[in-house]
């Protein structure tokens, strides 16, 4: 976890001075539920990509390859839009993951 | 008039103001645009449209170049404010009661978001009973929203404020509202000197705010704060609450440097030995002080404590002044249901932890916009010689029991 800024150091009114500091900001720590991916299942649609909010789902040469797992937050939204027959995504609760 | 003008023009410099007779509302659109506002966005609501309907009028003819943004409510009204405060222009609005009211939400928003936009609010009364006359009941309703409150007596006052008030907002990144009564103000007219706007100019630099929304180089405002964070930036609200009152007074004083005249945060008057100290604020001063003159040419020992500024509330010079009477008589024409008049609680919590203290009685009077007269205050000033304490927290004054 990274230091905390003080009253002195946060600028007034919730102003942000630096674009693009969400990457500082890990939200996969929220997560409750981790999407598991079956790659045999995978017809590599990316629908999943399209509507992951957090832009986690990881592409190579047009195939899911992993989550990012510093961002998921869990919300299960790619499982739920999977089309794959049998759904490629599994929503799997943390405390249950292999 | 054409050979006139050109004589003056002949002289070695402009003239540094002309008077007109205007009214309170007008004072406050010339105030606005003598500001050069950049901005305004407003609803109009009675008694505050002749404000709107002269600052439209001057964006019409170019006098003014300022955008005005018309909207359907005056919750759109403080949000167009706001994103043009944003992106680093001076932004002014003007409201009163009902509307004042409505754009709640957004008052909030402004203060939070640090941003130093200028409003002016006709005190009228909340509904119902459905009104358009004066009391203080709208205005102070917004008391914690991290707004600085500054009441005014006079017309020409009010066009000084508006401009000072942007000096003090530009300098404290907080909003400030400019206050004024309902028609004993906002519809009557009164000379007023309108300072050359290049005076003003040299008073009132360009606003150059230190972020601002910019394409070319991206900032991010009013985003979800953590507890982590969010307790810093109300702390930070209060240093610059409290800061308010220094920069208030500067401005104060710096404008007397350019303008010649000035008004304080809070004005004692008469009150050399005085015994008896009234406090008012709003266009109740001016009548008090008229009684205060009467009274004193009978020997009697009273003054008066003008309040301009309430947010900041100015409790150690309140308190420098009222500690010397015997008695106060608080005048309020507002009031918190439950409790009393809202100044009345205010001066008495800045006295919580003083030793000595004078007894301090609390009147409310003119609610609803009763006329507010000479004897009213007479009233006033009888009970409180008649009487060591007050008997009562809420001595009602002109009530048809």
């Amino acid at each position: 976890m990274k230091k905390l800024k003080s009253a002195r150091e946060i600028p007034i009114g919730t102003a942000i001075e630096d674009a693009g500091c969400s990457r500082e900001y890990h939200t996969g720590s929220w997560r409750n539920f981790r999407p598991i991916h079956d790659k045999e299942k995978c017809v590599n649609c990316l629908t999943c990509w399209i509507y992951c909010p957090d832009g986690c789902v990881q592409v190579k040469d047009g195939k899911v390859v992993e989550f990012d797992l510093k961002y998921c937050k869990g919300c299960g939204i790619c499982a739920e839009e999977c089309p794959a027959k049998g759904k490629a995504i599994t929503m799997v609760p943390e405390e249950k993951k292999e | 008039m054409k050979h006139k003008r050109k004589k003056m023009s002949a002289g070695s410099a402009a003239p540094t103001s002309r008077k007109k007779v205007i009214s309170g509302n007008h004072a406050v659109s010339y105030g606005a645009m003598l500001s050069r506002v950049q901005v305004v966005s407003a609803y109009p609501i009675t008694p505050q449209t002749q404000i709107v309907e002269m600052l439209s009028k001057l964006c019409g003819s170019g006098q003014l170049k300022a955008k005005f943004i018309k909207v359907e409510s005056e919750h759109s009204a403080m949000a167009a404010c706001i994103g043009a405060s944003i992106a680093g222009t001076r932004a002014f609005t003007a409201t009163s009661s009902q509307g004042l009211a409505l754009m709640h939400e957004l008052i909030h928003w402004a203060a939070n978001a640090r941003l130093p936009i200028v409003m002016a609010d006709v005190n009228r009364a909340m509904g119902p009973g459905w009104s358009i006359w004066t009391d203080q009941n709208d205005s102070l309703s917004q008391r914690d929203t991290g707004w600085l409150q500054l009441y005014c007596e006079s017309n020409q006052e009010v066009l000084d404020t508006v401009i000072q008030s942007f000096k003090i907002a530009e300098k404290i990144y907080l909003p400030v509202m400019v206050v004024l009564d309902a028609f004993v103000l906002s519809h009557t007219s009164e000379p007023v000197d309108l300072p050359n706007i290049k005076l003003v100019d040299k008073y009132l630099p360009p606003f150059k705010p230190k972020i601002k929304l910019d394409l070319q180089d991206p900032h991010s405002f009013g985003g979800l704060t953590t507890p982590e964070h969010n307790f810093e930036l109300k702390y930070k609200m209060q240093v610059a609450m409290a800061e308010g009152v220094r920069a208030a007074k500067k401005a104060d004083q710096d404008f007397k440097k350019v303008f010649g005249r000035n008004y304080g945060i809070i004005e004692p008057y008469r009150c050399q030995e005085a015994e008896i100290i009234l406090v008012t604020s709003g266009t109740i001063t001016s009548t008090s002080r008229d009684v205060i003159d009467e009274l004193r040419k009978k020997k009697q020992k009273i003054g008066l404590l003008k309040i301009r500024m309430f947010r900041p509330f100015p409790a150690q010079d309140v308190i420098k002044v009222l500690r010397r009477a015997k008695k106060v008589a608080v005048i309020d024409r507002n009031i918190s249901y439950g409790v009393g008049g809202i100044f009345c609680q205010e001066i008495k919590a800045a006295f919580g932890n003083e030793k000595k203290q004078p007894s301090i009685f609390g009147f409310i009077t003119g609610l609803g916009g009763r006329d507010v007269t000479p004897e009213t205050i007479m009233e006033i000033v009888t009970h409180t010689k008649k009487n060591k304490y007050p008997k009562q927290p809420i001595i009602w004054i002109g009530l048809k029991k």
